[in-house]
């Protein structure tokens, strides 16, 4: 049950990172765009842009296999292995969102994962 | 002459730089304060959570668990925009300082165990975070 959860929470997790990034960068929100009496419209906006509404469902997934996750494993474990993602997104930025990974950001990725594979333990 | 054209090019970069570190910060924050409130409110829940979604909903709307799904809404917005302005890459390492802040807080409010390997995982997430912290955060033309 508590790895499955794990699954559950990485998988649609890496999915809703994507598009959202994909989404987000296609069209970026500007600072002004945070200020309150324009706050409103933002949101709106972005209720209406399909990826992020489907990010948004993935997200939900990870969010209720995360509760179901808390109620059978300690807070110190449940949210450090959910770092499994990093590496698996790292990967996809570089493929998919055509992102310039450094090598300083592949050693970053890589000492995260050694750090969830030691959390785990 | 030359000074004066490498001025205006140079400001709006450290304003881009000054307000992607400003968000990563807001979304540390309502991530760690998100996660602790529900967690909270998982542990101190009267009944176990079924497998109905009935028991979920009334979880959901317990006084901690809809303080943290509310941090945790204000975290995914800010994220989203972030995003924006950060490559997906950048991103993820650069806030997983939140999973270092959360075993902290899991050790002294919840009394869990952390044994000397989760310390050294903490570590090794701390390094990985500054390695890639130290990088340029975004690397695509669309993002600015």
């Amino acid at each position: 049950m508590k790895w499955a959860m794990v699954a559950m929470i990485v998988g649609s997790t890496v999915l809703a990172d994507l598009l959202q990034s994909f989404e987000m960068k296609r069209h970026v929100v500007n600072v002004e765009d945070l200020r309150p009496g324009r706050l409103g419209r933002m949101l709106s906006g972005l209720a209406h842009r399909g990826p992020l509404v489907l990010a948004v469902f993935f997200m939900a997934i990870s969010f209720f296999a995360f509760m179901k996750l808390l109620s059978v494993a300690d807070l110190s474990f449940a949210v450090p292995v959910t770092a499994a993602s990093v590496v698996i997104e790292t990967i996809l930025a570089k493929l998919v969102l055509k992102e310039k990974v450094s090598l300083a950001r592949w050693a970053g990725a890589c000492f995260v994962a050694a750090g969830v594979a030691l959390l785990a333990v | 002459m030359v000074a004066e054209d490498v001025k205006p090019a140079h400001a709006p970069v450290r304003r881009v730089d000054l307000k992607t570190k400003v968000l990563t910060a807001f979304v540390i924050l309502t991530n760690v304060l998100g996660n602790f409130s529900m967690s909270w409110g998982m542990k101190h829940q009267a009944t176990q959570l079924a497998d109905s979604p009935l028991a979920y909903i009334q979880t959901i709307f317990s006084p901690w668990v809809l303080l943290g799904t509310t941090l945790l809404i204000l975290w995914l917005l800010s994220r989203m925009t972030l995003l924006g302005w950060a490559d997906l890459s950048y991103v993820l390492p650069v806030t997983s300082i939140g999973y270092v802040i959360t075993a902290f807080l899991g050790k002294y409010f919840f009394a869990e165990q952390i044994t000397w390997q989760r310390w050294l995982g903490t570590l090794a997430i701390m390094i990985g975070m500054i390695l890639v912290g130290l990088t340029k955060s975004n690397t695509t033309e669309q993002a600015k």
